[in-house]
């Protein structure tokens, strides 16, 4: 009973997450790319309810910013006038998936002050927004490259299982072989051959396909074993026997069997793929400025002025660790329901 | 009795006697007495020793053929040139060569040598070790980096010895502020290379792995020790030819020990901690982040202004004819016209790059002149302005127009869509694309930013021309107009927006080219300066580079180190390593 509530929190928790990301330009405040070139560096917003005059405000409000004269790149509160919270303002334009585009925003302030929930970068844009829109290159590279690999999983898994011999060999060692290249060199090698002009696009869909195809032999090893011993199950020899083709076998009885470990794989696969999409964009093989991903997001923190002077550039990391977690534990729920689920 | 007593002291005597002469003829002809030259400044106390880190270890301690600045670092401790440019006046001081005259005619350099000087191991210096050096450095076999500089007027400066301590250089041309130009050529010594040079090994010749006893320089420091991927050591030179003003010998610390250490973010941490004494070569922020330090750790920054290192963006104008590349070749049609360039130039905000990039501590420039570079600098050039308004209305009239999303199109109809270039080990250069791209975008420009490793950067721009536009830096090496010939001539090979060109391929170029070859002969400083104000007019107006800012020379040094006089051109902190001293 236990098992059954923990996956459900679990499954609405990233749901809910994932909704976030999918509406990023609602949730944001600002656009991704809009620079405050005033404010580079600046440190979370504070909410206050109480204004300089000890009066108590029911609605957070936010002060404007005005440069320290005694510190290049530090800010002080202007109290001279309040910025109170607003939700379902209006402010830069931007597009739901590609289809919708609208103006509203769940929060903000009103010019000209600013809400940094996580503080700006080095070019004076929000943390915040960057984060949400990022996390749609970060997401989508690893929900499709996870697809990918484990289709491409399972058509050679079962393949290589159902037919076994020569045909199995192959596969499998194609498989190794695989696993054995250094794929980092190669994906540097392939950047630079490829000619300036490459659009966001292009980069993303070659990410997205380098990650999926390099991926796919770790699961179709998996679903062989489970494909070769469903094979073998007397229900299977006995469709056989009644004259079910190759096809019919596999559609109807022997892949049902792999459902479970597909599942568990595609949770295991998604954090790990994202990972590596914040890798290769850390290493600068990603998606290129001014769009964010998560990997360019940290990138930054490679710099030993960033790591000691900026505590906020680290936000992002933080967040990123609970997203994993709650990835890894669904799959461990998913497989203990399984496992109680009779075949 | 009194026979012997008398004998006794007409042998005394005469042995004082004898010793005396000896002693006196030693004095007269035996030894030239030494004719040192007094350092200016207050002199420092004697002993100690200075830890600074190199980004990586020198390739070569061979003057003749060190290119990177790790191998020119260390030589500038270990060597002296004949006339020395003095970087805090930038203006030229006598060195080895105490003296010198030009004839009327500019043609003929005569440089009188100091005499009695020793090499770093003891051995005489005169100019016989001048002629040796000169002979090298013009050997076309050796491919020394400098060879280049001696070649004035299409011919090789010919040098000719006239006596034991002077020598007599000679130019096919007239050559503006040619003494500059012994700055940079440390002398060999004679007994120790020749005959490596006549065996043909001289490129193998003082390779930095060699043992320290077959290396000797006039400089103040000589090489002790050399540890693979750790340190080199270099000790007091006991014959060093300065002394201070109390007239005592140069220089002052009993050692220099270089440290190899990789990157910036490591040597700034080096420093912060107190492992290594000087700190230069350093960003911005990593300014602000030692500044915190400072009082506790007891060191201290200085911010020196805005040196000599101008960055740029340009247009690939290159004729591409005989290349594959269609695509840039429509897009030259933008570039070449001026008021494009004009629109991109008003469009960006160098002010921003300066804060943002800089954090403030740098200059946004107009022309390729620094403001760190006073001599040269042509005031009456205005500074950037930051204008949209006036970028879109160039554009307008240059027939571009804009579709209902805000996109700008050519009018042919084509929107306009180009990628910048900037090298990827540069954070600097890729935040300024970033900047700009956005810039850009404000006047419907489509940009992407994409950043090479250098190598492949240098490989597009100079041989490939596979780019469309590219931001880079150059710095004038020694704020002379002079080392900046091969970039503003038509046909140099640092010409970077148009490279080969046979013929100057527009007025303004040919101009540049008849103001640079001009001011080369020109040995008035006021009739150079004026021909070299109109060139920088040009470039302000006619934008074959759009300059962007130039950074401030930031140096750090522990409060102990004495007579630290940091100055903008390099070597910053160690142009006065003779006179450095541990307080």
């Amino acid at each position: 009973m236990m098992h059954r509530y923990k996956l459900w929190t679990l499954l609405i928790l990233l749901a809910g997450f994932h909704a976030l990301i999918l509406f990023a330009g609602f949730f944001a405040p600002y656009n991704f790319s809009a620079q405050d070139r005033d404010f580079p560096y600046a440190a979370p917003s504070r909410m206050h309810f109480v204004d300089a005059q000890g009066k108590l405000h029911l609605r957070p409000f936010v002060y404007g910013l005005k440069d320290d004269p005694n510190t290049f790149g530090a800010y002080l509160p202007d109290t001279r006038g309040i910025y109170p919270l607003r939700f379902f303002v209006t402010g830069a334009p931007y597009k739901i998936a590609g289809l919708f585009s609208s103006h509203l925003h769940l929060f903000g302030v009103d010019d000209p002050a600013r809400i940094f929930l996580m503080g700006t970068d080095d070019f004076g844009r929000d943390q915040f927004s960057r984060f949400l829109y990022g996390g749609q290159i970060s997401l989508a590279a690893g929900l499709i490259a996870a697809a990918l690999s484990l289709s491409l999983g399972i058509i050679i898994g079962s393949l290589a299982g159902f037919y076994g011999g020569w045909i199995d060999a192959a596969l499998m060692r194609g498989g190794e072989m695989f696993l054995a290249l250094p794929w980092l060199y190669l994906l540097f090698a392939v950047r630079a051959a490829l000619p300036l002009h490459v659009s966001q696009w292009q980069v993303f869909l070659l990410l997205v396909a380098v990650i999926g195809l390099i991926g796919w032999a770790p699961p179709a090893r998996l679903i062989r074993g489970v494909v070769l011993s469903a094979k073998e199950r007397y229900f299977v020899t006995a469709a056989r026997g009644f004259g079910a083709s190759d096809f019919y076998l596999l559609r109807r009885h022997v892949l049902p069997q792999t459902y479970s470990v597909v599942l568990t794989q595609m949770t295991l696969l998604i954090p790990q793929y994202i990972l590596a999409e914040v890798t290769l964009t850390f290493l600068g093989l990603g998606v290129g400025e001014p769009m964010p991903s998560w990997g360019s997001l940290l990138a930054s923190l490679q710099q030993y002025y960033v790591l000691s002077s900026y505590w906020w550039m680290f936000l992002p990391v933080m967040l990123l660790v609970p997203i994993f977690f709650a990835y890894s534990m669904t799959a461990d729920a998913l497989q203990e329901r399984l496992k109680s689920i009779p075949l | 009795m009194r026979d012997v007593r008398f004998l006794k002291c007409m042998f005394a005597a005469s042995t004082v006697l004898a010793a005396c002469v000896f002693l006196v003829s030693g004095i007269l002809f035996a030894q030239t007495p030494e004719e040192l030259m007094v350092a200016a400044g207050s002199p420092g106390r004697f002993g100690g020793s200075l830890t600074i880190a190199l980004r990586s270890e020198p390739k070569t301690l061979n003057p003749a053929l060190a290119s990177d600045a790790s191998s020119q670092d260390v030589i500038y401790c270990m060597n002296s040139d004949l006339i020395h440019i003095n970087r805090q006046t930038q203006k030229t001081e006598p060195a080895l060569a105490k003296s010198w005259s030009v004839s009327r005619d500019g043609l003929t350099y005569t440089l009188n040598l100091r005499r009695g000087l020793r090499f770093s191991d003891g051995q005489r210096f005169n100019a016989d070790d001048v002629i040796f050096s000169f002979r090298v450095y013009l050997d076309e076999n050796v491919h020394s980096p400098q060879r280049d500089l001696l070649i004035v007027g299409g011919k090789p400066i010919s040098v000719e010895k006239i006596d034991d301590y002077t020598v007599r250089f000679r130019l096919a041309q007239p050559y503006a502020a040619a003494e500059r130009l012994f700055d940079g050529f440390p002398i060999l010594p004679r007994h120790l290379l020749e005959a490596a040079y006549r065996n043909g090994g001289f490129s193998q010749a003082w390779g930095i792995s060699m043992q320290s006893s077959q290396f000797a320089g006039l400089g103040p420091y000589r090489l002790k020790e050399y540890v693979p991927g750790q340190r080199l050591v270099l000790e007091r030179n006991p014959f060093y030819w300065k002394e201070d003003s109390a007239g005592k010998r140069l220089p002052y610390l009993d050692e220099i020990t270089f440290l190899f250490v990789p990157s910036e973010d490591a040597q700034v941490i080096r420093f912060e901690s107190g492992e290594t004494d000087v700190l230069s070569r350093f960003s911005a922020e990593d300014y602000s982040v030692l500044a915190r330090q400072a009082a506790a750790r007891n060191y201290h920054l200085n911010d020196l202004g805005p040196g000599l290192e101008y960055n740029f963006l340009f247009f690939n104008l290159n004729d591409l004819s005989t290349k594959n590349l269609a695509q840039i070749g429509k897009k030259q049609t933008w570039f070449r016209d001026l008021r494009f360039r004009q629109a991109v130039s008003a469009a960006i905000d160098r002010r921003a790059i300066v804060r943002l990039v800089y954090e403030g501590r740098a200059m946004p420039l107009a022309s390729q002149v620094t403001p760190g570079n006073k001599l040269w600098l042509d005031p009456s050039i205005a500074p950037p302005s930051h204008s949209p308004a006036r970028a879109r209305a160039l554009l307008k009239s240059a027939g571009f127009s804009w579709k209902p999303d805000g996109s700008l199109v050519d009018p042919q109809g084509n929107p306009v869509e180009f990628s910048i270039l900037t090298s990827s080990s540069n954070v600097q250069r890729t935040k300024m694309a970033t900047l700009i791209q956005n810039d850009l975008s404000q006047l419907g420009m489509n940009t992407h930013v994409v950043s090479l490793d250098f190598g492949a950067m240098v490989d597009r721009l100079l041989n490939s021309f596979d780019y469309e536009a590219a931001i880079m830096g150059l710095a004038d090496g020694d704020a002379d107009p002079n080392t900046e010939m091969n970039v503003w001539l038509s046909s140099g090979e640092t010409h970077l927006w148009h490279l080969n060109e046979a013929h100057p391929s527009t007025p303004w170029e040919a101009e540049l080219d008849r103001l640079m070859n001009e001011q080369l002969v020109t040995l008035n400083y006021a009739k150079r300066k004026q021909l070299y104000d109109r060139v920088q007019q040009i470039v302000a107006q006619e934008l074959p580079i759009i300059c962007l800012a130039s950074p401030d020379i930031l140096v750090g040094a522990k409060n102990r180190v004495g007579n630290f006089h940091p100055v903008i051109l390099d070597p910053y902190v160690l142009w006065n390593v003779d006179q450095l001293y541990v307080r």
